[in-house]
């Protein structure tokens, strides 16, 4: 038998038919709904008279619009409606939805792997593109567009093409310090924004291997921001440790038999990959971003890169336009930009370690008088209970930060938490686009230490050594 | 999705070039959670005389006169003609939702922007290409008689004039499958359901746990 890779073992898995045009029929396990891509699909279904294929596999969550300060008060009509929208159709469908209020509600990537909803070996696709977080726990998870959200509820099938096969081959150990944000910013910068385009990622080594699930599930979150739809992790003992006794993990039987099964989610030694990438964990540093794409990161001991030095005009002409868009100049040491705002959360970095990781950098100091806010949005309402239990959210507050309902935030602006024009933000989310975080807003991604070592200095500081 | 067959509907001639998807369907109405819906504001800013707003109603609001689809002999149109590059612009599937929702069932014009075709295929209208001169012809036919009427036969793919004459046209040999059977993506999809099926009952046997609710 051929070696196979642990994505040519998903797909296998899940492959139905194979057609003459090379495209499959692939059978998908679960579907994760939230509200902003799913009430055209919705729709869809009832315009054509279609019921969902099997409803138990659809789960729903609000996130992206719900207010993170009076949960009772949605200023913005039309996110009401998109809200509302989806509880209508949950109950309509019978879907189970955690809606605002509900203690295990939360942003859409960090419920799943929390819920149990997503478990290993399974196909698991949202219409979100950072769905690939899943993939930590070796599931095949990918984003969709809302017509193909409506054709996965409509025949519980997608009709894909397969995937090249991409290996992150993270060699030694992470240093002190230096976390799973710095690691994945690391890769899209070597890597670059499109280096994974085409193929599945699986994150391996040494470095990958040591890593909580939780740190894992940040790698994999940034795969889109490599370029690459999925991201996967194999099956080890940490996983298995990690999804016993979730709410919708199996029990009994069930729990041993998949356990059995889950053992070989892993690549088979010898198995092929299209490209592979090897990059050695025991150099790096945290690392922060200067520009308006991921792949601009530079270790927080470097400084804004000159675009005089970039021989490709293209290249050039981008660097350029960043700088001016960050109004950065070339040179400037990143310890020298100063912040306005620091954002800790998004589904790349608001679950309990990221928060325990944060606060602890706080050592009882406020935040610099420079910072006008600074926000925690914990991941779902059980993180925040968690740390609440833990005694986190005193330790902000008292550092001034503000404590927060769980939803996806300033990660993208679309409740009330944004960016004003210019301002410049310390943000552990995952995307720096132009306006992501608000119009004319400029946002520096970096680890929930390095947010908060910012936020207290006032300035990008290497967290490993201030204090 | 409809199966297409023959059918013969009154045209409304469109007598401008280059119609894009933000004329057909502005995009205050994208922030819309619906996908039906579009129909009374399809070219919005053409048919009425003030701005067009997603939640506002639209009976009532003053209409253009002047614009085709509110003259009397106009009414019911089910077939729009057109002139070269329709539906150039942004890529909103809300054009073709739009213009479906109107009650449109083909549009025929020299040209087509190429994401609009696509998207039109998607949802079951059916774009009709024809030689420049011919559709000149048409236009000309009818704006001279109130009440003009074309039939348009996919399976033959042709296009008849109430005065007998045919004109063939291309349509790719899938799509022409897809309309003629009402086939979407998801009906072709369902064409597998046996197999689904099949493949949902023999991994229930070996992975039972994906199958069981807590
Ligand atoms: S937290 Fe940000 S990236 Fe994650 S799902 Fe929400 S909006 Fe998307």
């Amino acid at each position: 038998m051929t070696a196979k890779t642990l994505y040519d073992k998903l797909w296998d898995t899940h492959l139905i038919e194979t057609f003459d045009d090379g495209s499959a029929l692939i059978y998908i396990d679960r579907h994760i709904a939230h509200e902003v891509t799913t009430p055209q699909a919705f729709e869809g279904l009832k315009l054509a008279g279609r019921k969902l294929w099997r409803t138990s596999a659809t789960v729903a969550v609000s996130d992206h619009n719900v207010p993170t300060k009076d949960i009772h008060r949605i200023a913005d009509p039309v996110a009401k409606v998109q809200l509302e929208t989806l509880a209508r159709n949950c109950r309509e469908h019978q879907i189970t939805h955690f809606d605002m209020g509900d203690p295990r509600q939360g942003i859409v990537h960090v419920t799943g792997p929390e819920q149990g909803w997503s478990l290993p070996g399974m196909t698991i696709v949202c219409g979100d593109s950072h769905t690939a977080t899943n993939g930590a726990l070796g599931a095949w998870a990918f984003g969709i567009g809302t017509s193909e959200v409506e054709h996965v509820m409509a025949t519980q099938c997608l009709v894909l093409r397969k995937a090249k096969n991409m290996l992150l081959d993270v060699t030694g150990r992470l240093p002190a310090g230096v976390t799973a944000k710095d690691l994945i910013l690391a890769i899209i910068g070597r890597i670059g924004t499109a280096g994974a385009t085409g193929h599945t990622m699986e994150y391996g080594g040494e470095a990958i291997a040591q890593l909580s699930m939780e740190e894992r599930m940040t790698v994999c979150n940034m795969s889109i921001e490599a370029g690459g739809r999925a991201g996967l992790v194999a099956v080890d003992e940490r996983t298995l440790a990690y999804v016993d006794g979730r709410p919708y993990a199996p029990r009994g039987v069930h729990w041993t038999r998949a356990v059995e099964n889950w053992r070989d989610l892993t690549s088979d030694a010898g198995a092929q990959f299209d490209t592979v990438i090897t990059l050695d964990a025991t150099t790096l540093e945290p690392q922060v971003t200067w520009g308006t794409s991921p792949e601009m990161v530079v270790p927080v001991s470097g400084r804004v890169p000159d675009p005089n030095l970039e021989a490709d005009e293209i290249k050039r002409s981008g660097l350029t336009n960043a700088l001016k868009y960050m109004d950065l100049k070339p040179g400037t040491a990143i310890s020298d930009i100063a912040i306005d705002k620091v954002f800790i959360g998004s589904c790349t970095n608001s679950r309990i370690e990221d928060l325990r990781a944060a606060a602890q950098v706080i050592r009882g100091r406020r935040l610099a008088k420079n910072v006008k806010l600074a926000l925690v949005v914990p991941g779902s309402g059980l993180v925040k209970r968690q740390a609440e239990q833990e005694g986190l959210d005193r330790l902000f507050t008292a550092a001034g930060f503000e404590w927060r309902e769980p939803g996806c935030s300033m990660c993208l602006g679309m409740n009330p938490d944004q960016l004003a024009f210019g301002e410049r933000c310390a943000s552990t989310s995952n995307r720096n686009f132009e306006g992501r975080q608000g119009h004319g807003g400029r946002t520096h991604l970096v680890s929930p230490a390095m947010a908060v070592a910012a936020g207290i200095a006032g300035h990008f500081v290497d967290v490993r050594q201030e204090g | 999705m409809d199966a297409f067959t023959t059918f013969t509907g009154v045209v409304a001639p469109l007598d401008r070039p280059n119609v894009d998807t933000d004329a057909i369907i502005p995009k205050q109405f994208l922030k819309s959670i619906k996908r039906s819906g579009f129909g009374p504001n399809l070219f919005d800013e053409w048919r009425y005389l003030d701005k067009g707003e997603p939640d506002k109603p639209n009976a009532g609001r003053p209409l253009n006169p002047d614009f085709l689809l509110n003259q009397p002999r106009y009414q019911g149109a089910q077939i729009l003609l057109a002139r070269a590059n329709f539906g150039c612009g942004s890529s909103r599937e809300h054009a073709p939702w739009a213009i479906v929702d109107y009650g449109i069932r083909a549009v025929v014009a020299p040209s087509f922007a190429d994401i609009f075709y696509g998207n039109s295929a998607k949802n079951g209208l059916l774009l009709v290409t024809l030689p420049a001169p011919v559709i000149d012809r048409l236009f000309a036919e009818c704006t001279a008689a109130a009440g003009y009427r074309l039939t348009i036969d996919l399976a033959a793919q042709q296009v008849r004039t109430p005065g007998g004459e045919t004109f063939g046209f291309e349509y790719s040999a899938g799509l022409k499958h897809r309309m003629l059977n009402g086939l979407d993506d998801i009906g072709i999809t369902l064409g597998h359901a046996e197999k689904i099926r099949r493949y949902e009952a023999q991994r229930q046997v070996e992975a039972p746990w994906l199958f069981v609710e807590p």
